[in-house]
């Protein structure tokens, strides 16, 4: 018996997505294949890193993120200049987690600002995240969406509750939504075909599934984009076939094992390596999923998930 | 080419006779279609229906055992590529790499990592799972520092050397232990072949890509051995991944023979030295479809995410882990400390409570048996009603912990209020909130 290669091509293609414009425009997707099948497909564009910023300075964060970014922490624009200028960052992650009514509570308005603040700083596409409080994204994306009428972003999570006021906003000032779905292949898909209903194009979604971190459900979100990316490449499903976002930054270091220093747990070693393995672990399971676009937080652990893509998308 | 469990069953003696341990010859032909049991289990079948079931019949991925007694592990025998299709049948083993030549101390203290990265969680225990030992002195040393390795940590040890002289020695130490022999090439392979058989121990056949892999597994099987794993010896990460895609492929779309083992990696060889990267490629390896990973140290920093990983990717997508049911306590908590409820599904309870940990205030969790289903389904599914978490808060001893009379349910289930206050007398049944997320805020408000 002699070995033959098992190639196994796909009929599928996932729509190709252009993040941002001009010279740093970023474009995401247009693979026939699984994540990193180079044998026997074409992957155009590698996973790409998203560096996260926050627009109220965080609390409770371990001391090895407080030790990598410093002062920049209070100061969103800072921060991502750091992160373009120092760490490389292709696209940056606003995340406006200050907008939430039950925290801090900022106005749309001072949201808008802030978005500004960060467009002014650096010159690399943005996405922008709301809190997840379906009512105030709804209202502060929209005006995120007006004052950057001339600066094509990416803005969610628009979900089943307020996908209309988003996607409308997003349509009308030329943006991306991010789609997101509470890991489940249908309503992903549902959640696709009801956003192109109302006009916006489809290679104007990014999905996001939603991620757990490793310990934290990483194998429902891990399964449910492989199914999707399953769906969209084997069965040529059309309304799957949009690029995947992973927010995974927020989720791996909410992970208790990221996050505890070691004289609390003495028998989990070192915390610094732990919380940047925890982030970089679940990078690349997500990605090995079929996360097209990777939002993180840890500068090393964007160190590592860019030379673990780099050399799995060399061929 | 695959029978079905009908074609098979008709060349069975038919006679139920229950000797393989299965009740019928028809469920017998049922787990043979599916690769779950081996022809060879009935004592009964004719030579003719062997020579016509053989090949079809056997696993198309072998299982393969390394070392003996309570820390053995089995690895390969997997059936699908794709995790929702059916769960993956056994974890795969990851463990440490030591070298014969490195000195007493620095062995000491790699041993000592690997017995330290033990860890438990949701009730199962996480640990290193074996100890490759690589020959980097003379053969007396390789032997007396696999010795030492086993006697040290009692785990399962490989064995690495391409020098039959030196694997000879080892074995004549530990090779009871069944240790997997590391490794089979082109120019040793016929004198591996015999020490496997003499010990009657795995063997890894290592050749630079599947093609060269497969011509060493044939002239093994050939001389008679069957418990074999894969090594492709791939130069890069990219090269790596491909051939796990294409042995697990070979072995189960096209159910090529010479394929159909396990696999062992090191991803440390493509990863220039860099241990956090080499970690990264090993949580690739636990996703796809490393058997056996081989990791430079085991300090508890790389492996308790890979641990961790892996119990994650090895979990049955039908029934999920569950959280043990009892009372869970936070910070420092005392009379009037909160009382919630949940229920047992694993991410429901690792969410609550890290949530709840988070607020840094004391606060007890009763984790109430609900067959690992979150809150809505074990509502809806009548494990998480009235009467189940009634009969859970009695049982609890939670009474005698705490002074108050309150009980905090998920938001999710607030309309069971009315229903549970009735069920416990003389309490008061708040509704929490609905996001896990939104406790911090909701223990905040409660507290002010």
């Amino acid at each position: 018996m002699t070995f033959q290669e098992p190639i196994e091509k796909m009929s599928g293609r996932i729509r190709e997505l252009t993040l941002g414009s001009g010279e740093n425009a970023c474009t995401v997707g247009g693979q026939n294949t699984l994540s990193f099948y180079r044998w026997e497909g074409d992957m155009p564009h590698a996973p790409v890193i998203a560096m996260e910023v926050y627009d109220v300075a965080p609390v409770g964060w371990p001391e090895s993120l407080v030790a990598a970014f410093g002062d920049a922490l209070s100061d969103p624009a800072a921060w991502a200049r750091v992160c373009v200028e120092k760490h490389g960052a292709r696209l940056i992650c606003i995340q406006l987690a200050g907008t939430d009514p039950n925290g801090a509570d900022r106005s749309a308005s001072e949201a808008a600002e802030t978005v500004k603040s960060v467009a002014d700083a650096v010159d690399v596409p943005l996405l922008v995240y709301g809190s997840g409080n379906a009512d105030k994204d709804a209202e502060v994306l929209k005006l995120v969406a007006e004052v950057m009428a001339d600066r094509p972003c990416a803005i969610g999570p628009a979900t089943e509750d307020n996908y209309k006021p988003i996607a409308a906003a997003a349509l009308a000032y030329g943006h991306v939504v991010i789609a997101e779905t509470p890991i489940d292949v249908n309503m992903a898909k549902q959640l696709n075909i009801l956003i192109t209903q109302l006009g916006l194009p489809a290679d104007k979604i990014l999905m996001d599934p939603s991620t757990g971190a490793v310990g934290y459900g990483i194998e429902y979100s891990y399964t449910v984009s492989e199914r999707l990316r399953l769906a969209a490449l084997g069965q040529n499903d059309d309304m799957t076939q949009m690029p995947m976002i992973c927010n995974l930054g927020k989720e791996s270091w909410r992970a208790k094992e990221a996050k505890t220093s070691v004289d609390e747990e003495p028998a989990w070693g070192d915390a610094h390596k732990r919380g940047v393995l925890w982030e970089a672990t679940t990078a690349i399971t997500m990605a090995a999923g079929g996360a097209d676009v990777l939002v993180m937080r840890h500068p090393e652990a964007v160190d590592l998930m860019r030379q673990a893509i780099d050399r799995l998308a060399a061929s | 080419m695959a029978l079905s469990g009908l074609d098979i069953f008709k060349m069975l003696p038919k006679t139920n006779c229950g000797d393989c341990s299965v009740p019928t010859c028809l469920a017998f032909a049922m787990k043979l279609a599916q690769g779950q049991a081996e022809l060879s289990s009935c004592p009964h079948v004719s030579d003719e229906a062997k020579s016509a079931l053989g090949a079809a019949s056997a696993p198309p991925m072998r299982a393969v055992t390394v070392g003996v007694g309570g820390t053995a592990f089995t690895v390969g025998e997997e059936t699908v590529l794709f995790r929702h299709e059916k769960t993956f049948v056994n974890p795969c083993a990851i463990g440490v790499q030591i070298q014969s030549g490195d000195s007493d101390e620095q062995i000491g203290a790699s041993l000592a990592d690997a017995a330290a990265s033990s860890f438990e969680r949701v009730q199962m225990a996480l640990r290193c799972g074996f100890i490759a030992v690589q020959s980097t002195g003379d053969a007396a040393r390789f032997a007396s520092v696999a010795s030492r390795a086993a006697d040290a940590t009692s785990l399962p040890l490989i064995l690495m050397s391409s020098d039959p002289e030196h694997m000879a020695a080892a074995l004549d130490a530990v090779g009871t232990k069944r240790p997997l022999i590391h490794a089979a090439t082109e120019s040793n392979i016929d004198a591996m072949i015999e020490l496997a058989a003499k010990h009657s121990c795995p063997m890894a056949v290592r050749a630079s890509g599947l093609d060269a892999v497969a011509v060493l597994t044939e002239k093994a099987i050939g001389a008679g051995l069957k418990d074999l794993v894969i090594d492709s010896a791939p130069q890069d990460a990219a090269s790596a991944l491909r051939d796990h895609v294409f042995a697990r492929r070979a072995a189960l779309n096209q159910k090529f023979a010479p394929l159909g083992f396990p696999t062992i990696s090191f991803p440390g060889e493509v990863s220039d030295g860099d241990e956090m990267l080499e970690t990264v490629f090993g949580a690739l390896d636990v996703v796809k479809y490393g058997s056996i990973i081989v990791l430079s140290g085991a300090e508890p920093w790389r492996m308790l995410p890979l641990l961790v990983l892996r119990q994650n990717i090895f979990t049955d997508p039908q029934r999920p882990m569950q959280a043990e049911s009892k009372i869970y306590e936070y910070g420092t908590p005392g009379p009037d400390s909160p009382f919630f409820v949940t229920t047992n599904f694993s991410l429901t309870y690792f969410i609550v409570s890290g949530e709840i940990e988070s607020s840094k205030a004391g606060a007890y969790l009763g984790i109430v048996e609900s067959e690992g289903l979150s809150v809505l389904t074990a509502w809806a599914a009548g494990k998480f009603v009235p009467e189940r978490i009634a009969k859970f808060v009695a049982a609890s001893g939670i009474a005698d912990k705490i002074g108050h009379r309150e009980i905090i349910i998920p938001g999710a289930v607030a309309q069971i209020s009315g229903e549970l206050a009735e069920e416990l007398d003389g309490w008061n049944v708040v509704v929490g909130p609905y996001e896990a997320s939104d406790i911090p805020a909701f223990l905040k408000r409660r507290a002010g």
